[in-house]
């Protein structure tokens, strides 16, 4: 039976060090799987969160040879295993205990977001009407598992720590569903553009390469917000057309 | 906003656990750009063998001033200083749509500005201004420069159709194929564009009620998705264009006549 070692971060509140664990494998394993065997069978104190084990919790979040990946769905017949396999914890976040992370900041910032905002309804009885083709567009958005991948891939928290200028791609993935979402009348422009930090993103396409639910988070959720501030702050001849043109929604 | 306590470790300049060839890309984009700077300098400098026949090399067109038979304004003015080429007249506006577009951006930023050098990996500055003030703030231009890029199409489309005439008569010749080349590879790249899929679709939240604007915004997306591969395609090929008539008129190549 085949074996490989797995260099993995040990320690608290952001002090430790790599130690080396060697363990078999089997075909079929991820990262997950080396993990939990490793903690059954040489280190019971070893700290891991996880949850689902099928890529939907998003609890598993950490760095696999220094990319931020999902453990449970990183399988090790992908990663070159002649070298010790590295995991390390989130670094966006502040560290507990070796594998994890206190992720915590995220829920504060996403209740900073202005909440939905139903415009009247459509019909006497209450309700809406939305056809199927406006509600696609924001559909791939409500894929998300809040893994927090992106935010710790993202160089303006991850290198900078402008954790209090900037929400991360996460959220301007969840602010983008609201400002895109047809029934929605909520004003997220000015927040966008002071609070919410979207002209940081200098659009490294790395959230995108990240995610993994395969959301188009550059170019379906953030591009298209930085457009949507264009137009408000900074197209003065485009806002000269739209007092003249039909108001659209 | 929400405060978070990290405390503030800071990678040194390229250090990352990553065990893959992360360098390659921003190295690729790095050579592949500057190849293109230099070259287009170097061509825009020279005034010259920019018109072979019915040919005409995209980086000279609109060709504003110079032969009076062809140039929209006649020969030359006299007060125009004698170092300033037509290329230099209209390069700014193609230049400016690629130096703010939405890929490029992303692209040059890591690759010129390690800003980062690549996902993960640590950055030389421990400043960060983004796009939100002074210089960069300035992107937010990119619209602008996507309605002239959208007119200099029409004068390349133009430029292409006149490049199938031969002394009057209909013909294709390689270089006919070269700039036909050149404008479709420009129109995905330009009817890709991220501003001009917030203009035509992405600017309302609902385009139900809207049939041709929904069919506009499918098209632009699909281009968009294959932005990337537009952006340099179009790019090579621009260059290539202006070499190929560049080289016809200098007698360095021959122009085959296919009919």
């Amino acid at each position: 039976m085949a074996t490989a070692t797995f260099r993995i971060w040990r320690g608290e509140k952001g002090g430790g060090e790599f130690r080396d664990y060697s363990t078999e494998i089997t075909d079929g394993m991820v990262v997950l799987d080396a993990v939990h065997q490793i903690q059954a069978e040489q280190t019971g104190d070893l700290s891991v969160r996880w949850n689902c084990k099928a890529g939907k919790c998003g609890s598993c979040s950490a760095e696999i040879n220094g990319m931020p990946k999902l453990m449970c769905m990183t399988r090790l017949n992908s990663l070159p295993l002649q070298q010790p396999v590295t995991i390390e914890p989130m670094k966006t976040f502040p560290h507990i205990r070796d594998l994890v992370t206190d992720v915590s900041w995220n829920f504060r910032v996403k209740e900073r977001i202005a909440k939905f905002k139903p415009r009247r309804p459509d019909a006497p009885d209450g309700t809406w009407r939305t056809a199927q083709v406006d509600a696609d567009r924001v559909q791939e958005f409500r894929k998300c598992i809040e893994c927090f991948l992106c935010q710790d891939v993202c160089h303006v928290l991850r290198d900078h720590h402008m954790h209090e200028e900037f929400i991360g791609p996460r959220f301007l993935v969840y602010t983008a569903a609201l400002e895109m979402q047809p029934l929605d009348e909520g004003d997220r422009l000015q927040d966008l553009k002071s609070q919410f930090g979207i002209g940081l993103c200098n659009i490294t396409k790395c959230c995108t390469k990240v995610c993994p639910e395969n959301i188009t988070i550059t170019d379906n959720a953030i591009i298209p917000l930085k457009e949507r501030v264009v137009d408000r702050y900074y197209d003065p001849l485009g806002k000269l057309f739209r007092m003249f043109s039909p108001r659209g929604t | 906003m929400a405060q978070v306590d990290v405390p503030l470790v800071r990678s040194r300049f390229g250090e990352t656990s990553r065990a893959d060839h992360w360098w390659v890309q921003p190295v690729a984009v790095f050579l592949g750009l500057s190849a293109f700077i230099v070259y287009s300098t170097w061509a825009a400098l020279q005034g010259q063998h920019y018109r072979f026949g019915a040919y005409l090399s995209p980086m000279y067109s609109p060709e504003l001033f110079g032969d009076p038979l062809h140039a929209w304004f006649g020969a030359k003015a006299s007060w125009m200083p004698a170092w300033v080429t037509g290329a230099m007249l209209i390069l700014w506006a193609p230049g400016g749509f690629r130096v703010t577009c939405y890929y490029y951006r992303g692209a040059y930023y890591k690759a010129f500005w390690a800003d980062p050098p690549s996902c993960t990996v640590g950055e030389p500055r421990k400043t960060y201004l983004g796009e939100r003030s002074f210089p960069l703030i300035i992107q937010n231009i990119h619209r602008y420069f996507m309605y002239l890029a959208l007119a200099i199409l029409v004068i390349l489309a133009r430029d292409a159709w006149d490049a199938l005439w031969f002394d009057g008569h209909f013909g294709i010749g390689v270089g006919t194929l070269v700039l036909v080349t050149n404008v479709v590879l420009l129109s995905c790249y330009t009817f890709g564009c991220h501003s001009l899929r917030h203009l035509v679709g992405g600017i309302r939240d609902r385009i139900s009620g809207a049939p041709v604007r929904k069919q506009a915004y499918d098209c632009v997306s699909c281009l968009n998705r294959r932005h990337m591969l537009f952006a340099w395609c179009s790019l090579f090929w621009v260059a290539f264009s202006d070499l190929y008539v560049r080289m016809c008129s200098m007698g360095v190549w021959s122009d085959w006549r296919i009919f």
